[in-house]
């Protein structure tokens, strides 16, 4: 794709960008909002889910998404107006950053940068900020609380994060997602290249804390704790209505879609289909659709852990990242690296 | 050890309730996706579950049997039944005889918005006059058209169900619903 | 677990201590209203909480957003028309508060209600401890983070609610419970159909055991937490699986049982020693399948007869004053009814078992973080109709 984009002018290569861009986001984002939540969730609690609006409800995120936008746009009368209201935009912002540096298929993605991964986590961490603005500047004791816990939890986790990351950098011997894809497109695991080798099977335990560490990024349960309904109200959000709503609400979907392609492309081999040519044109169109697939089943993981478990206390949540994540994370390093060096 | 058994027999619950729901147990028909089957709701405009025989929806009156004798309103806790009625003379039943005392219904009305379905007009009736349908279908968008007169009241009464029959051991005498 | 007096004299320092602090240092804390009007109150309660940071230095329950007066409204109606009434008391197992009721009053009149009336009307208190207690099941987890287990409880009570709707025909208020008796006789079918629903919820507490009880995250969060030990929950009048839990074997169908014949089955009183949030959830699920076992052995033993002891048509009750209480499914409920010999109660006091239970929350709650808060109400587990009446 970068090859025939080239050709064309700077404002119509940015264009099909920021519509891929948003495709990418608000559809994946739609898909597991109807399919998770609205769908498997249902069935998890022995029922139905919206029926009404299209075959199946499926056209129910539309009706809510009309309802939303007919809502008043509330501004507490003592919030910090600017703040409160640039807040959902700033969280929605690091989602849509993240999606940079994702590669879809060999040319289908939209920019290689030799930091790729490192350039993810740090952004990531702006919607932290958004937070925490929102937290801030709603004026509500709720919010406050909620906005503290999740700056608390964000910082926390994103260590654990990062470091397991770092067990795949170390083996893919590359920091550019895209690199990283192709190593595991083309490596070799028992000595036999059919499924080429994803990471998740020599870095279990760095996916495992991975998967960990992203749930608590995305501040589902069992790391709800900053949006706990059934204490905090809904936490930072307690204040919003309307528009401003549905941004976090839209982001917060959006960024689990977004996390978990960057999952499956660190551990799960990304677009690669294995028995293909990893610079097949074919996988340009099928890549996105394999990354697809893999999003939808890393999500569902998270959901069902979502829909399963009650939440940790504050201290616990803390407790589990430091004093367990952490050391777990620093000792996978270890071995990664020294089997690197000996094998 | 401790961390993942309980987290994993969580996780296998809700799991297989997902399958329980996709995936009734329907002989070989099992392998096709029935959630609408499965599910232990009822979408409700479309399908309509029905209540059991002896549910207190509604209250139907049998208004020949009616006295005007106004025990019902007098015992109803908040007072939401309304009744008039006026003495007539009726021709006497024998030729002959003297013209007897008949209470004729005016008016009775029962008003949904106050009632509470405690059933205690029913119980208290000495003419069964009063039952339970268990219909439940009269929500208004208005509040004022819950107020149900006399004629409504009486449309109730086709859909009264028969008198159950008693769990064994019991020397309860059953009663009849009278034909309309 | 013998830091009753102790405890209690550092609250009292720890008072002391912090109006000294406030006053010298005018330090100021956070106070967070929670209530009324919160996802976490299930009703209007208001609790003020008085924090410094998260953790709460002050708690103090607000009550009374829900004030129905149903003492003073008992007055003016008759015998029969109170039973309604007090259908609404706890909304989730209203047969249970007609029960202690008429049994007063029977007991005022001297009539005696036949075998058959008193095993039904056993079972029906049963069958609502049952939906009560299911949907407290559900809503415990709720209150820790977990969203699916209250769809369970709704699912499965369902089984027990259509079982009460066909047999008295209200879903939620039953009114079915009459001075001599019961109002009708069970309709044809109805055990068989009350056994599979008691196999249901025995399924359902296999459900919620290994979904909720066995978590680790659960016990994390519950275990520990609002530690009640028995002298301070008695001195504060805590009945029922609260007081049960912290290691105290009192049941009031077992120990005083008057007119309901669970002295007729064999079953068993659960306790447990810690007292904490986690034991009173472990009590009340034992007790959930312990309603199903004495449900089952009292189906199995029906006798046959009549279900009305003869009573006039008018209720007129003799003048004196009775009290009675029973063992609901929130803990101990008392009607103390007097008397005047006319159609109305002169004076119905009535003794609801959630009012005492979170009178205990300012002793409970100092200390606890606001997470915390949230849990150990629930696990005290009160109606607010139960509170306010
Ligand atoms: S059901 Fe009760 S409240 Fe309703 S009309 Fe009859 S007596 Fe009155
Ligand atoms: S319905 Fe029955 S109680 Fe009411 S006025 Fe008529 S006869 Fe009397």
């Amino acid at each position: 794709m970068i090859g025939v984009l080239s050709e064309l002018s700077y404002w119509q290569v940015t264009s099909i960008r920021v519509v891929a861009g948003l495709v990418a986001v608000l559809l994946v984002a739609g898909t597991l909002v109807y399919a998770h939540l609205f769908k498997m969730v249902s069935f998890m609690q022995s029922r139905l889910g919206p029926m009404e609006a299209g075959p199946y409800g499926s056209l129910q995120l539309m009706a809510e998404i009309g309802k939303f936008l007919q809502k008043e746009d509330i501004v507490p009368r003592r919030a910090d107006r600017f703040v409160f209201k640039a807040a959902p935009f700033v969280v929605l912002t690091s989602t849509f950053l993240l999606l940079v540096v994702l590669p879809g298929g060999p040319d289908a993605w939209f920019i290689s940068n030799d930091l790729g991964i490192y350039l993810a986590m740090a952004v990531s961490s702006v919607s932290v900020i958004g937070i925490l603005m929102a937290g801030w500047g709603s004026a509500s004791k709720y919010s406050l609380l909620g906005g503290l816990r999740a700056t608390g939890q964000l910082i926390a986790y994103e260590l654990p994060l990062l470091l397991a990351v770092v067990g795949v950098v170390i083996q893919a011997e590359t920091m550019n997602l895209q690199e990283i894809v192709l190593a595991q497109a083309n490596g070799e695991i028992f000595g036999s290249g059919v499924i080429g080798n994803p990471f998740i099977i020599t870095q279990f335990v760095g996916f495992l804390i991975f998967m960990i560490a992203m749930q608590a990024e995305l501040t589902q349960t069992p790391f709800d704790m900053p949006v706990a309904e059934s204490e905090l109200v809904t936490g930072y959000m307690t204040e919003y209505s309307g528009l401003r709503f549905l941004l976090f609400f839209i982001g917060e979907f959006a960024t689990a879609g977004v996390f978990s392609a960057i999952a499956a492309v660190l551990f799960l081999g990304g677009w690669y289909v294995p028995g293909l040519d990893p610079a097949d044109n074919l996988l340009n169109v099928l890549g996105p659709l394999v990354l697809f697939g893999k999003v939808v089943l890393l999500t569902f993981l998270v959901f069902w852990v979502r829909f399963t478990f009650p939440r940790f206390r504050e201290d616990q949540l803390q407790r589990l990242a430091w004093k367990f994540l952490v050391p777990l994370a620093l000792a996978n390093i270890v071995v990664t690296g020294v089997l690197k060096v000996v094998v | 050890m401790g961390l993942v058994p309980g987290l994993v027999k969580g996780l296998v619950v809700t799991g297989s309730t997902v399958v329980r729901t996709v995936f009734p147990k329907r002989g070989v028909r099992t392998l096709v996706p029935a959630p609408t089957k499965g599910a232990a709701t009822v979408q409700y405009p479309h399908v309509k579950e029905a209540p059991p025989t002896r549910a207190r929806g509604v209250i139907a009156l049998h208004e020949g049997n009616c006295t005007a004798c106004m025990l019902c309103a007098r015992e109803c806790p908040d007072w939401c039944i309304y009744i008039e009625g006026h003495k007539e003379k009726a021709p006497p039943r024998r030729a002959g005889g003297k013209p007897r005392q008949v209470n004729i219904l005016d008016r009775f009305d029962i008003d949904y918005a106050l009632c509470m379905f405690c059933g205690i007009c029913v119980d208290v009736c000495p003419f069964e006059a009063l039952f339970w349908s268990p219909e439940y279908e009269f929500s208004e968008p208005r509040i004022a058209d819950l107020l149900h007169d006399m004629s409504r009241l009486s449309e109730w009464m086709e859909t009264v169900p028969e008198f159950e029959d008693y769990e064994s051991g019991s020397v309860a005498k059953q009663l009849k619903v009278p034909p309309t | 677990m013998t830091v009753t007096e102790r405890q209690q004299l550092s609250y009292i320092a720890a008072q002391a201590a912090d109006a000294r602090v406030n006053l010298e240092i005018e330090t100021e804390g956070m106070t967070l209203n929670i209530g009324p009007q919160h996802p976490a109150t299930h009703g209007t309660l208001r609790i003020v909480a008085k924090l410094d940071g998260e953790q709460v230095v002050a708690a103090e329950p607000v009550m009374g957003y829900m004030h129905r007066g149903y003492e003073k409204l008992a007055e003016v109606r008759t015998y029969p028309q109170v039973t309604t009434l007090i259908n609404r008391i706890d909304w989730l197992g209203s047969f249970a508060n007609e029960v202690p009721f008429i049994l007063a009053a029977e007991r005022l009149m001297e009539v005696e209600a036949p075998p058959r009336a008193q095993w039904i009307r056993t079972i029906l208190f049963e069958l609502s401890r049952i939906a009560n207690i299911t949907l407290f099941l559900g809503d415990m987890a709720v209150q820790v983070g977990a969203i699916t287990p209250v769809f369970f409880a709704f699912r499965d009570r369902e089984h027990v609610l259509n079982q009460i709707e066909a047999a008295t025909g209200g879903r939620f208020h039953p009114n079915f419970d009459r001075i001599g008796g019961l109002k009708d006789d069970l309709p044809a079918g109805w055990v068989a159909e009350t056994r599979g629903a008691m196999r249901k919820i025995r399924a359902f507490c296999d459900e919620i055991e290994e979904l909720v009880e066995g978590n680790e995250i659960f016990q994390a969060r519950t275990r520990g937490i609002g530690v009640i030990p028995p002298g301070v929950g008695l001195s504060y009048g805590l009945t029922g699986a609260n007081i049960r839990a912290s290691g105290v074997d009192w049941d009031v169908r077992r120990d005083s049982p008057c007119g309901l014949v669970h002295d007729q089955v064999d079953w068993k009183v659960w306790t447990h020693p810690d007292g904490d949030s986690f034991a009173r959830f472990w009590v009340r699920l034992q007790e959930t399948r312990e309603a199903t076992k004495i449900v089952d052995q009292l189906l199995d033993g029906i006798p046959s007869g009549p279900i009305m002891a003869k009573v006039p048509v008018i209720i007129k009750v003799p003048a004196g004053e009775a009290y009675v209480e029973t063992e609901n499914p929130l803990g101990v409920m008392g009607y103390y009814v007097v008397s005047k010999g006319d159609l109305n109660p002169f004076r119905v006091k009535i003794r609801s078992a959630s009012f005492s239970n979170v009178s205990i929350t300012p002793w409970l709650l100092r200390g606890v973080y606001v997470p915390d808060i949230i849990t150990i109400l629930g696990s005290l587990y009160f109606i607010l109709g139960d509170i306010d009446r």
